[in-house]
């Protein structure tokens, strides 16, 4: 649709609202894979609370929101197993050696002119973009 | 209980801006990163909007000495784009775009992304639970190598 551009504007301006109140208010960086990572490896047990609160605000208010579209929102994610699994796994284990995704070194990053925030952008725009192209157009397999 | 209650709604309207982006869809995103197939701009107006309040936040943190609930703010980044912030980086990238999810849309999707998403979550955990182990391998080839 042509209109999309302007929902991202109006989505990306909420995301980044959001992490500078996470910034000012609570001091804290929001990067999903940080704030999730913590959790699964315990290396952010100290501070368990607060990144449950953030992880459970994620859910709910997507989930409540959902409804009030008039057409059915969706992921469209592949029905292929073998690739969500192989996805899963390589966003887990990239985001934490990377110490960071789209949001942390992206969205955080990137807005304080962060050289590992841009390096980090770059390096996974390029693999994904390459990927994209592989695995689509020669493969063919997504 | 007050950090608690703003983390939810630091949580609940990055959600929202991931829903109301688009950024949940997958097909979204792979259009974006698909430059040889029917490009999707999309997703640079959601990067650029949110660098713009972001932007602005880190300008005002580095005026004030505490962040409003107490604490510290986050220290200065580091600047050495070193080895594992690059292949970390390419391989979030390759699994980005396999799939089209990254770790925040995977977890706001969690409740209506089907069995694939719920797929995707368990892989993702794993993976960053074995995050550790590949960052240690890569430690001691470097220290093989030397």
């Amino acid at each position: 649709m042509e209109m999309d551009w302007i929902w991202g504007l109006v989505g990306g301006l909420m995301i980044g609202s959001a992490a500078a109140m996470f910034l000012l208010v609570n001091g804290r960086i929001m990067g999903a894979s940080g704030i999730v990572g913590g959790l699964v490896d315990r290396s952010g047990w100290g501070t368990w609370p607060e990144r449950l609160a953030f992880v459970a605000g994620l859910i709910a208010v997507p989930a409540l929101m959902r409804p009030l579209y008039n057409v059915e929102v969706s992921t469209n994610i592949t029905d292929n197993l073998v690739i969500i699994v192989a996805a899963g796994l390589l966003v887990g284990i990239g985001s934490r050696v990377a110490n960071g995704c789209t949001s942390g070194h992206g969205v955080c990053g990137i807005s304080r002119f962060s050289l590992r925030g841009i390096g980090a952008t770059v390096f996974y725009l390029l693999a994904g973009g390459i990927g994209v192209v592989v695995f689509r157009h020669l493969l063919g397999v997504i | 209980m007050m950090r608690n209650l703003f983390a939810l709604i630091a949580g609940g309207l990055f959600g929202a801006g991931l829903l109301v982006s688009g950024m949940t869809n997958t097909v979204k995103v792979q259009g974006w990163l698909d430059i040889f197939g029917d490009w999707d701009p999309t997703l640079a107006f959601v990067l650029g909007g949110a660098i713009i309040p972001m932007a602005i936040a880190w300008n005002v943190a580095a005026r004030r000495a505490r962040p409003a609930l107490g604490g510290n703010f986050p220290g200065k980044p580091g600047s050495e784009i070193d080895r594992n912030l690059v292949v970390g980086s390419v391989l979030f990238g390759m699994g980005w775009g396999l799939v089209g999810l990254c770790p925040g849309p995977a977890v706001a999707s969690i409740s209506w992304g089907g069995l694939g998403g719920l797929v995707f979550l368990v892989a993702m955990i794993l993976g960053m639970l074995l995050a550790p182990a590949l960052r240690q391998r890569m430690d001691n080839m470097a220290l093989a190598l030397r």
